[in-house]
């Protein structure tokens, strides 16, 4: 629809016309600004935590280590420049004289949400599959955030959110593919 | 000719060159949810009067 809007602007004399094909879809599952009747309705990208650690895949081990380790972190979101997540290491399941590259070790393609997608829907899913957390993506794979499952649940319960920043153990963290 | 951009470039032609957002669906959508700043004239409504309000010496973006 908006190709043929762009060019019907044009032919009202508007020179300067861009089409954003993608359009609203793409805006909110990015988690940007939205307003309307159905905003009220929370999404995943509302509440992600931003405060991922992230690495490339080509960065030391070792010194990746040491950065999740300073930020209090157990993990690190690998992703490329344009933040496009590519995997993930948890380094406490590293071996402890692990060398080498974080591509060496990652895991590949960890399963993440949209930011767009309801709280209520994400959380069941969290709940069947028993895990903490979540990664929240937009639609062209760049990373938002984390979603945590005790910050859906205050969401919904329109309380406060509850520090969920203890590491996460071999039961409790996202795995990896749907 | 229109040129077909990315929400990258939308947000930098709102913010940095005063970018106008228009919807063009139908307003019952437009009013569900819409990008915050949008302004909704439907399609089959977009003709000289609808658009008149509308400032021709900034940058338009439709979708």
């Amino acid at each position: 629809m908006s190709p043929r809007a762009a060019w019907r602007l044009e032919t009202l004399g508007f020179t300067e016309v861009y089409d954003y094909v993608a359009g609203k879809a793409d805006w909110f599952a990015a988690g940007l600004p939205r307003e309307g009747r159905l905003t009220s309705i929370p999404r995943t990208g509302d509440i992600a935590r931003r405060d991922d650690v992230t690495c490339r895949h080509t960065e030391r081990i070792t010194d990746v280590i040491k950065k999740v380790r300073e930020a209090g972190k157990d993990t690190c979101i690998v992703t490329t420049d344009g933040w496009i997540v590519l995997g993930r290491v948890r380094i406490d399941r590293l071996d402890a004289d692990v060398q080498g590259q974080v591509g060496d070790v990652m895991e590949l393609g960890p399963t993440t949400t949209r930011a767009d997608t309801m709280i209520d829907s994400v959380l069941e899913r969290l709940n069947s599959r028993n895990v903490d957390n979540i990664l929240v993506a937009t639609s062209d794979g760049r990373l938002v955030g984390t979603l945590y499952r005790s910050d859906a649940e205050a969401r919904l319960n329109d309380g406060p959110a509850e520090d969920s920043g203890q590491p996460l153990d071999d039961e409790s963290c996202c795995c990896c593919k749907d | 000719m229109p040129t077909s951009i990315v929400r990258e470039e939308v947000q930098r032609l709102i913010t940095g060159e005063a970018g106008q957002l228009v919807e063009v669906l139908p307003s019952e959508e437009y009013q569900d949810e819409h990008i915050e700043g949008a302004i909704n004239i439907p399609l089959k409504r977009l003709d000289r009067e609808t658009t008149s309000h509308l400032d021709k010496t900034r940058p338009l973006i439709v979708y």
